[in-house]
């Protein structure tokens, strides 16, 4: 009798899985820094409350994200790498991209600052020193669109990241949160943006050592999917999702977010 | 993480279970029911294709042997990936829709779990077959009604099997996390839950979830060896 | 067959010797496995009626013998000729009791129901006859225990009843009693003696010679694989003819 009842247990588990389909939703494709940061669970709520729709985000890096919505596993890309954003598009991929809201990226480092980089404004400059005092530096390693940033500012500094792989640069491939964790276990510097930065929880002995450089700016973009290369992309509820981020009223929640004390993101889309 | 950390990872659990946060409480029946259902999915192609490869002789049966064996340390997430290539929209079975839904996890998952649960079903069910065969043959018992004996009488070691494979389906996060995307409210799972925290560094949190899975872990295992030591007690 | 038994399959499992399957010859058959030889050019023939023992030393190949004879393996060479010519009809009417007891993980009336199944008789009728063999075995009290616990008297009471459920015309015993002591030895003997009573034909095999002259109606005997003396009980232990089966009876050890 109670292998009976726990047969049926068992298998009304099964039948009662949750299946998507029967809900309204769509699927955002968008960051680790953006889900990290506290932002979707602050933003999300109030547009489902508004509009009867529910935002499901796959928080990857920015890389896999514009991966997954180029497979056609997404309605909406919400991420922050404006060329490859733009690529994106012009390879008819996504119908039109948006400026949605900006927040920067700072250099962490530890508090003994090896490199003495502690308060410069020139970014590049900051990390060649850390590059010329082999001091160590964990990257994201990951395709994502801090990673593509910090290579940027590689490049900038003059600095073959590639050659010193393995030593003084160590690559984690993982998020930012991890590739944090990692900083702080090695006494490492590592750039990272600014909310995520400021939500996370396991600073140690890690602080901001550079900011405020202009090169440190971070744009975030939205894109909807093109339903010409996807037809199931759910054009309707991805546009509303678009349109309510870039209204007034959307705008204005992303300006409203904040984290002990700071506000994270600037909202700047190009209506507002 | 230090010592503070570990005493504050207590808390933490000690809190949320205390305090039944909702939240909590719907990730730890969806990570049951995955895990379950994905078990249960697995018990079902795993046994009789255990039994199968221990009672029939077959050219290739060594071979599958070796493969079961195999791939049981397949690591979750190469059959992650392989189960996200095969539901995105970009593959074979895009068109069902199942990627970055529960379902999705629960395939993955069985996946996981089927050689676990076949490969120890072939070794329990080939020990008795060894002790049953010729008295099975005496009775004229066909090779099929022989392995539906042997997988009844064997059901208390088969449990252990079982039993390992809702271990490995509870604990992974590698495949669930690419099929499932780790969605607020839809795909949260007790294990992606622990990589988010991590990620967002708060390991005490982390470390909190980790306690509150090996508790389940514990309760799970618990009550199958009650139902085993009665069962067992009853019919030997 | 008649035509009712046609229409109704099950019928004849159930109801004993419709169409008699003994007796059963077997010519010229070898066993050999990897190049040696086990049995060795046997030719005899089982009949309905007296029970046969099949004696001989360790290794004389008494239980190949009857595993042959059972069906459970091939000979190499020779054949082996049941009077019935429907195979279906000859596995179902015979069972075997094995010198290492097999019971299934069940309950003591479980492993005769599976018995019961396997040979196709039934739901309707298995309760009566699992409660009749049980009683008949001693074992009713002991109908829902675990067939596993039981004593190895008892494990072996409830192998014998299992195989006479399936109302065999022909039973095969392989040292049935070999592991017992004598009051379990004795039971088993009984309950031998009222199978065969009821008309199933007893075939056993045995080193124990004080069982041999207790049961035996006719003997067999066989030596490194070879049969060399087949003869009435009575006639057998008075005076075999050949000199192996002489030096046994002695008590000689034989090799």
């Amino acid at each position: 009798m109670l292998r009976r009842a726990f047969l049926v247990t068992l298998i009304t588990l099964f039948v009662t899985l949750p299946l998507s389909a029967a809900e309204r939703f769509i699927t955002v494709a968008s960051t680790t820094s953006t889900e990290n940061s506290g932002l979707f669970d602050y933003l999300l709520p109030k547009f489902t409350e508004k509009t009867g729709i529910e935002a499901r985000v796959v928080a990857v890096g920015t890389g896999q994200a514009i991966e997954l919505a180029r497979k056609g596993d997404a309605d909406v890309l919400f991420v922050h790498h404006k060329p490859s954003e733009e690529k994106f598009v012009a390879d008819g991929q996504g119908v039109k991209r948006f400026d949605v809201m900006y927040n920067d990226f700072v250099i962490v480092g530890p508090k003994s600052d090896p490199a003495g980089v502690k308060g410069m404004k020139d970014a590049a400059g900051a990390m060649k020193k850390i590059a010329d005092s082999d001091s160590p530096f964990a990257s994201r390693g990951d395709d994502s669109g801090t990673h593509k940033m910090e290579l940027g500012l590689w490049k900038n500094a003059g600095v073959d990241v590639k050659a010193a792989s393995g030593g003084w640069y160590r690559e984690t491939g993982s998020g930012m949160g991890a590739t944090l964790n990692t900083a702080g276990g090695m006494d490492a510097y590592a750039l990272t943006d600014r909310a995520t930065w400021l939500n996370f929880a396991n600073k140690g002995d890690l602080e901001i050592v550079v900011e405020g450089d202009p090169k440190l700016f971070n744009q975030y973009g939205i894109i909807l999917v093109n339903p010409e290369k996807h037809p199931h992309v759910k054009v309707k509820d991805g546009q509303a999702f678009i349109d309510w981020i870039l209204s007034p009223e959307g705008q204005q929640v992303i300006n409203g977010y904040e984290i002990k004390g700071h506000q994270a993101f600037f909202a700047n889309a190009s209506g507002s | 993480m230090n010592m503070n950390d570990f005493s504050a990872a207590f808390g933490t659990a000690l809190h949320l279970i205390i305090h039944l946060d909702t939240d909590l409480v719907a990730i730890v029946l969806l990570s049951l029911q995955v895990s379950l259902s994905a078990v249960l999915l697995a018990a079902c192609i795993g046994l009789p294709i255990g039994a199968a490869v221990a009672v029939f002789r077959f050219p290739g049966r060594g071979v599958i042997i070796v493969l079961l064996n195999a791939l049981m340390g397949l690591p979750p997430v190469v059959v992650g990936l392989m189960v996200y290539l095969m539901l995105s929209r970009a593959g074979p079975l895009g068109e069902l829709g199942l990627l970055f839904t529960p379902m999705a996890m629960v395939i993955a998952q069985s996946l996981l779990v089927t050689p676990i649960i076949a490969a120890l079903t072939r070794q329990t069910v080939a020990d008795l077959h060894d002790e049953y065969a010729e008295q099975l043959r005496s009775m004229g018992v066909g090779p099929l009604r022989a392995i539906g004996t042997l997988l009844w009488d064997g059901r208390f070691s088969l449990l252990t099997g079982i039993l390992a494979g809702f271990g490995r389906a509870s604990a992974e996060v590698g495949a669930v996390i690419i099929v499932g995307g780790n969605i607020n409210h839809v795909t949260r799972v007790m294990t992606t839950t622990i990589a988010l925290e991590t990620s967002k560094g708060n390991l005490a949190l982390a470390l909190g979830l980790g306690l509150i899975l090996m508790l389940l872990a514990l309760a799970v295992n618990g009550a199958a060896q009650v139902l085993r030591d009665s069962a067992q007690r009853a019919y030997g | 067959m008649t035509q009712a038994a046609a229409l109704l399959p099950e019928w004849r499992l159930v109801m004993p010797a419709s169409q008699p399957i003994l007796p059963l010859a077997l010519r010229n058959v070898d066993y050999e496995i990897r190049g040696a030889r086990l049995l060795e050019n046997i030719s005899l023939a089982l009949e309905t009626g007296p029970r046969t023992v099949v004696m001989g030393p360790n290794g004389a190949g008494k239980s190949l013998l009857l595993r042959i004879c059972h069906g459970l393996l091939q000979p190499s060479r020779g054949s082996l000729q049941w009077a019935n010519p429907i195979m279906e009809q000859v596995r179902h009417a015979q069972a075997m009791v094995f010198q290492r007891t097999v019971m299934l993980r069940r309950s003591t009336a479980a492993n005769i129901a599976y018995a019961l199944a396997a040979y196709r008789v039934p739901r309707s009728q298995r309760n009566a006859i699992i409660a009749e063999v049980l009683e008949q075995a001693g074992l009713a009290h002991l109908a829902y225990r675990s067939a596993r616990v039981l004593s190895g008297g008892e494990q072996q009471r409830l192998a014998l009843a299992r195989a006479w459920a399936v109302k065999p015309q022909v039973l095969f015993l392989d040292e049935p009693t070999a592991n017992l002591d004598p009051a379990a030895t004795h039971a088993m003997e009984e309950m031998i003696g009222r199978i065969h009573g009821t008309g199933t034909k007893i075939v056993m095999t045995t080193h124990d010679l004080g069982q041999a002259r207790r049961l035996a109606d006719e003997v067999f005997f066989l030596h490194r694989g070879r049969l060399l003396e087949q003869a009435p009980a009575r006639s057998f232990f008075a005076g075999p003819q050949c000199a192996e089966a002489a030096a046994f009876l002695e008590g000689k050890l034989l090799w």
